[in-house]
């Protein structure tokens, strides 16, 4: 960009000295309208929208034909056609700097919400799922040991059972005895239980 | 990404100037100049008589203006207004420093070199322009 400006500053010098110092006076009364113009659009890439601006000529030349009538006019031409070039390479170093500057913000925002994400959202999310997990742990944990209690409950339940059903039988067998030798059914069951023991009346 | 700044897109917007007397002229040769109905237009002049309270004031019009899109400021009239400049943050109008014919470029006064060197340190400078 130093090179373009240095070149158009010494196409001016160069009209000024031959055409004299009388042009600025006339440029800057003959402005009127700018005939150059920049159109700006917005160009969208990866999802951030970027100016691009665009130098359009718009036509119609200015009134600065008086200008180099005097003399010098094909040294104003040419300075002319040099500062038009250098207004192009500016138009364009311009579009590249607001670009630039934008994605320079969106890396910025992008940023921050990378950190907030990665400090604060997943660490939340983690202790919820393992809260989460320690609660299905622990169900699981009562649901086994209610069941193992149950199954013991059974067990106990299986044995009184048996136990009451032998009992059952004992008394069967006491009545058959009764009923066999005429005696009573006390008298039956002594007899049962006294087959163990010695009975004192008995001599032998 | 709601608070993206607005980028109108326009068909035709002006480019802006505070230069020195030369740098204008070309430009103005060139017919980036305008004038319009209210005799307000969108170049400075800065001479040896101006004042910095009248560039400051020209640098804000031009950037509030809705119909520039670019700003062209000579770099040692920056550097008069360099707090105005550094503090100014909105992509559109885009803020350019030229050399002017006794300065030569300096990048190192840049406004957006130097900002972006101060906001991300590394890769942006080296790896943009020039």
């Amino acid at each position: 960009m130093g090179d373009i400006m240095k070149t158009s500053s010494f196409a001016l010098t160069e009209a000024k000295y031959v055409a004299g110092d009388n042009i600025k006076h006339v440029v800057l009364e003959n402005v009127r309208e700018a005939s150059l113009k920049v159109r700006s659009r917005q160009e969208n890439v990866a999802g951030v929208k970027l100016p691009k601006f665009e130098y359009t000529n718009d036509g119609e030349v200015n009134k600065n034909d008086l200008t180099g009538l005097a003399r010098g006019g094909q040294q104003v031409q040419q300075c002319r056609a040099a500062y038009i070039k250098a207004i192009e390479v500016l138009v364009e170093l311009a579009s590249l700097q607001t670009s630039f500057l934008t994605l320079d913000e969106a890396i910025k925002t992008t940023n921050r919400r990378v950190n907030a994400l990665e400090n604060v959202v997943k660490p939340r999310l983690e202790n919820t799922i393992s809260y989460i997990k320690g609660e299905l742990d622990e169900l699981e944990r009562e649901d086994f040991f209610r069941l193992k209690k149950i199954q013991g409950y059974k067990k106990r339940e299986i044995e009184k059972q048996m136990q009451s059903a032998k009992l059952f039988v004992e008394e069967q067998v006491a009545e058959k005895l009764a009923l066999q030798r005429g005696i009573s059914l006390n008298n039956a069951q002594n007899i049962l239980s006294a087959t163990a023991q010695k009975d004192e009346d008995i001599i032998f | 990404m709601a608070n993206r700044a607005q980028i109108p897109t326009k068909s035709s917007a002006l480019i802006a100037m505070i230069a020195d007397e030369d740098t204008v002229v070309g430009f103005l040769l060139a017919g980036v100049g305008n004038v319009d109905i209210r005799r307000k237009t969108n170049y400075l002049i800065v001479d040896s008589k101006t004042t910095v309270k009248q560039i400051e004031d020209a640098f804000k019009e031009f950037t509030t203006r809705e119909d520039i899109a670019i700003v062209l400021i000579s770099q040692y009239v920056a550097n008069m207004i360099r707090f105005l400049v550094d503090s100014y943050n909105k992509p559109v109008p885009a803020i350019l420093e030229i050399p002017s014919k006794d300065h030569p470029y300096d990048p190192a006064h840049d406004s957006v070199l130097s900002r972006v060197k101060y906001l991300f340190s590394t890769e942006s400078v080296a790896s943009g322009r020039r």
